[in-house]
């Protein structure tokens, strides 16, 4: 079962280069997907239905190896069926560019999937290089606006992220002997102290680049915003995450001294993130960047969650903090980008200054980008919030008033502010774009047909499910 | 118990259907208002209730938030004031908004306004408090917003949800503090926690207690729309005036003062006196009673006089909230919500009558042409200015000018004050619409309104002068009940009310009876001490604006030109290299790739 979860794209991308009809192919295998997904997250404490093992190497040990080692992969994985459906669903090929377009929307989707459900560790960040490919092709070749810099500048980065990455990997794997990534957690013992500080340095550079942790995110808003709509849904949603769930995965199970090491930069840089990255998204004059900035922005509250984890060891609710924020930054995030394509599609800009009024001419669109704009600011009721008042919390998991308040809850009393930015960014593009009397680009926008919905609903009831009641979500974990 | 369920979930029900369904067919306000009214029935039914009753929201561990319900005095007491006032606003608003095209989405907002206030009201724990309170801030923004298309509603939705938000900022830091020091989220169990704290930490309880009700308080500036983030108030007046009258005079902007109390309900009464804390919060609320009440003696829109008069009396309660005579605050706001609403209801009905005409100097002798609507407002500004023993204004402001006198006798000075500007700007106003010469031709054409219209303010006038006989059988909080004996000192109070009364009559009625236009021009008052322009001009401007301009330049040319631009540069002329043989840029990423794999093979091998 896994196999095919993690292989259907991929058949489908091959199918669609021999030449089946793209967009149907990808619709199709994404919607299958969807299905097994929404099983997997149900049924994933079955191992024996959700695991599958390939030796590909004798020495070292190398085995394609998939399975669920905890709920954290098969939320992650949820995530990417959902945001991948809706992605496929939303996005637009140019003339004549369908097989490419869709092809590599799949193969992103088939590299997010294979990395969260790796149990292997090359095959982890294998998968995930995998995924790069074509979103750096996406960028260059289908973009929009200055493509070719925004493809290097990702390129450049993520490249030399990953690199970083690896070095780290391959330490660790030597250490404890072994690719398995389940063994490699058994065996973390054998993860010396002074090694720790090190390894804990580069996955934090290797895996924050990846998640444009400050000051390694000035890739993420260009990218973005010259992105094809999946693309941006996609990277930004779903593979972004890869980082965000290495650290999870690997580096607080294995170099939990290590990172505490750290810690107090940590929490510096994701202050970066919140505050710096929010400040310049504020002065953004541009809806793409403006997105691209903001989902910069909120990687800080996960980093924050992670922080607590590594301060507070016992604090289970940091780690399931973490994954229901990445689950809900993920969709918001993708459903975004996907609104933002609709908008420049109807309008023909995405500069703030020439759009208004476009509530009148498109109620519909007016609507589902406000839940989504409320969803990103974190308004109860919709996924995001849940994160962050989880996050808030385990971040205040060890204050008891007696010694005043440490490092991490400082940094989190800083952190409750970018609320404030993020709802003066958002409300500011919301009233510029919507409301307001109608402007030239809008008078005559059309409005979203039907079945340009579905992929919005899609992803705005996953924000609701997980907004109205996390356990929903918890309770899979 | 499931009655009390369904009170909370009905109106959140009800917008679902309203905005997935019943948008195009008409039915959205007739079943919007279906639902208020049962939710009054419900609302009735669950008085004199004492129960709670919970379920796990999220859990992880064995830590969980939960969504749960808490009946006691307190909540069925301000349920009857959120459903009763709610009831005869969306009454009022099947006249008020019969024209709007956007109707199905205006009752949505109602609807989804009433859950929300619900859900605030019957919390039993603080994280839920939280959600409820984000959630009036949306559908107030909704609300406000309605008129979209008019910049000035759009930009003053805007500013109501940012001002609340920065009030919220301080609230969560606050529930955490809280959460740290007594280790519950729910508000059964905070005193517990907090004695065995004060227990352990004699020597700093007080100061780590009055830091995190400070950032409590927070919330409630910016709910309450207390200095100095009152500003988001008056520009709400945008909004339709019916949810002027429900959400922005009766009910949300409470909210602030109801929460407060029950904080101090949940800790234990006795550990806010003496608590720095707590003559902030009290010199928070004369403050803003008094800048309010003299930036509403310039005002010229009936809205907005009204507005500023809504500020300066949440200023009264939350003055009495922090003399730790909340139940005074409780009182006056319980009393506060009827008048204020038929004060806000009868100026809807001005409105209309006047064909959307706001300005006071614009109208003129509707008395005579307004017959109802022209008495009921002026028993709502009988009740407002505290009329002696016919009003139930009276009562409430008695209460609170005596916690004033009993704890404070500069906060009484200032309160004695504030009741003679009230009665003053209340005065000004009446006379100016109400009585001499229509001075347009909006005003001579106005006639009474419809019934649907006229009733709820007449049933709200009733309550007016009669509520304050009703707070037993209500439910409400009433601190007559302790202390039927007349405290020290009740006679200076009820001679300093008295006189400020029949001053502020004497003054308003000589200066403005029979005017034109406004003899009085005091530019600071009319400007409101300068502070929405300061806000605007330099905070948001000067201040927020250029701030993030100067860090987007230096992310732009620092971060990102030259630190890094130095290695993509670098990267990009290796990259040409590449591109002489193809071009594109996966042979870079493959380039990079290919580093990547040496480095695998070096350390593997290592």
């Amino acid at each position: 079962m896994l196999a095919l979860l993690v292989f259907l794209p991929i058949i489908a991308f091959i199918a669609i280069l021999l030449g089946a009809p793209a967009r149907l192919t990808a619709i199709g295998a994404s919607a299958v997907n969807l299905a097994l997904g929404l099983f997997a997250a149900i049924t994933w404490h079955n191992a024996g239905l959700w695991s599958f093992s390939i030796p590909v190497l004798e020495k070292p040990a190398l085995n394609l190896a998939f399975g669920f080692a905890d709920g954290m992969s098969a939320i992650m994985v949820l995530l990417s069926v959902i945001v991948t459906l809706a992605a496929v669903l939303s996005g637009k090929a140019p003339e004549g560019k369908e097989k490419l377009y869709f092809a590599s929307s799949l193969l992103i989707s088939a590299g997010a999937i294979g990395a969260f459900a790796a149990t292997d560790l090359f095959f982890f960040y294998a998968f995930h290089e995998l995924a790069l490919v074509p979103t750096f092709l996406m960028i260059g070749m289908l973009g929009r606006g200055d493509r070719r810099a925004a493809a290097w500048k990702i390129t450049i980065y993520l490249g030399l992220g990953s690199i970083v990455l690896l070095a780290g990997l391959v330490w660790l794997a030597n250490l404890t002997g072994t690719y398995n990534m389940v063994e490699m957690v058994k065996g973390a013992e054998k993860v010396d102290p002074a090694a720790q500080k090190s390894i804990a340095a580069l996955l934090v550079v290797g895996f924050g680049t990846l998640v444009s942790l400050f000051p390694f995110h000035s890739w993420a808003a260009p990218a973005y915003a010259s992105a094809p709509a999946p693309v941006a849904m996609l990277h930004a949603g779903v593979l972004k995450k890869f980082g965000l769930y290495g650290l999870l995965r690997i580096a607080i199970p294995l170099v939990p001294e290590g990172l505490h090491y750290w810690l107090t930069p940590l929490l510096v840089l994701l202050l970066g993130n919140i505050l710096w990255v929010g400040w310049v998204t504020i002065s953004q004059k541009r809806l793409d960047l403006m997105l691209g900035n903001s989902s910069v922005m909120h990687m800080g509250y996960i980093f924050l969650a992670i922080a607590a984890l590594i301060a507070f060891p016992e604090n289970p609710l940091a780690r399931s903090a973490a994954i229901v924020l990445m689950f809900a930054h993920g969709i918001s995030i993708a459903l975004l980008f996907g609104l933002t394509d609709r908008i420049e599609r109807n309008t023909g800009t995405l500069d703030l200054q020439d759009l208004g009024g476009l509530a009148k001419s498109a109620p519909g669109l007016a609507f589902l980008f406000g839940i989504a704009a409320m969803a990103s600011i974190g308004l109860p009721g919709l996924a995001n919030f849940s994160g962050e008042v989880l996050v808030f919390l385990s971040a205040f998991k060890s204050y008891n008033g007696t010694h005043g308040l440490g490092p991490v809850q400082i940094a989190c009393i800083f952190s409750i502010w970018g609320v404030v930015i993020s709802a003066v960014y958002m409300l500011r593009a919301y009233r510029n774009i919507f409301q307001g009397p109608s402007v030239k680009a809008t008078a005559t926008a059309a409005d979203l047909t039907c079945a340009d919905r579905i992929p919005a609903l899609l992803l705005i009831l996953a924000l609701f499910a997980v907004g109205l009641y996390p356990n929903l979500l918890l309770n899979l974990l | 118990m499931n009655l009390a369920w369904i009170l909370l979930f009905l109106p959140l029900v009800i917008a679902a259907a309203n905005q997935l369904v019943l948008k195009k067919t008409g039915l959205a306000p007739i079943v919007s208002v279906a639902s208020a009214l049962a939710t009054f029935v419900i609302a009735v039914l669950l008085l004199g209730e004492e129960k709670t009753a919970w379920f796990s929201w999220a859990t992880i561990g064995d830590f969980s938030i939960d969504i749960g319900i808490k009946l006691d005095r307190l909540s069925t007491g301000m349920m009857i004031v959120v459903t009763g006032v709610g009831l005869l606003v969306h009454i009022f608003s099947l006249a008020y908004m019969k024209a709007d095209e956007a109707k199905a989405r205006y009752f949505t907002g109602l609807s989804l306004f009433m859950f929300s206030m619900t859900g605030i009201v019957l919390a039993n724990n603080f994280i839920m408090t939280f959600i409820f309170w984000e959630l009036v801030g949306l559908s107030s923004y909704l609300l406000i917003g309605h008129w979209y298309q008019k910049d000035s509603a759009a930009d003053a939705a805007k500013k109501a949800f940012l001002c609340n938000r920065v009030g919220d900022f301080g609230f969560m830091v606050g529930i955490l503090m809280l959460w740290g020091i007594t280790g519950a989220l729910s508000f059964d169990q905070m005193k517990g926690g907090l004695e065995a704290f004060q227990h352990a930490n004699a020597p700093i309880a007080v100061g780590v207690l009055s830091a995190a009700i400070l950032c409590v308080f927070c919330g409630a500036v910016g709910k309450s729309a207390q200095l100095p983030l009152h500003v988001w108030l008056p520009d709400a007046m945008e909004g339709p005036t019916p949810v002027s009258a429900l959400i922005h005079a009766a009910t949300m902007v409470a909210a602030g003062v109801y929460m407060l109390f029950r904080v101090q309900l949940s800790l234990g009464f006795e550990n806010f006196e003496a608590l720095p804390a707590s003559t902030v919060i009290a010199w928070t609320g004369g403050l803003t009673s008094l800048a309010a009440a003299l930036m509403a003696t310039q005002q010229d829109d009936i809205k907005r006089i009204l507005a500023y008069s809504t500020l300066s009396q949440l200023g009264y309660m939350v003055m009495a909230v922090g003399l730790v005579d909340g139940e005074a605050g409780m009182f006056h706001l319980f009393t506060h919500a009827w008048f204020k609403a038929l004060l806000f209801l009868g100026s809807g009905a001005l409105i209309y009558a006047c064909h959307h005409e706001q300005d006071i100097w614009k109208m003129g002798g509707l008395l005579k042409k307004m017959p109802i609507t022209g008495i009921t407002f002026a028993i709502g500004t009988a009740a407002l200015i505290a009329v002696p023993y016919v009003t139930s204004g009276f009562y409430s402001k008695e209460e609170i000018l005596t916690a004033a006198y009993t704890h404070n006798k500069v906060l009484f000075g200032i309160a004695v004050v504030v009741a003679f500007l009230t009665t003053f700007y209340m005065t000004r106003a009446y006379v100016v619409t109400f009585l001499g010469k229509t001075r347009s031709e909006n005003a001579d054409h106005a006639h009474e309104v419809g019934p649907l219209m006229w009733i709820p303010l007449v049933l709200l006038a009733a309550m007016a002068i009669g509520s304050a006989w009703l707070t037993g059988p209500l439910n409400a909080i009433d601190p007559r009940i302790h202390a039927p004996e007349h405290a020290e000192g009740h006679l200076v109070i009820l001679s300093c009310s008295i006189a400020a009364l029949v001053l502020g009559l004497f003054t308003g009625f000589v200066l403005y009876n029979g005017k034109e236009k406004d003899p009085l021009s005091i530019p600071l008052f009319r400007n409101r001490f300068y502070v929405d322009g300061f806000y605007d001009n330099f905070l948001v401007r000067y201040f927020q604006d250029a701030f993030a301009a100067i860090i987007a330049f230096f992310d732009e040319f620092i971060i990102n030109g030259l630190i890094v631009g130095g290695f993509s540069r670098a990267a990009e002329s290796t990259g040409n290299i590449f591109r002489k043989v193809q071009s594109g840029s996966l042979q870079g990423y493959a380039f990079v790739f290919g580093i990547g794999v040496i480095l695998v093979v070096y350390f593997t091998t290592f």
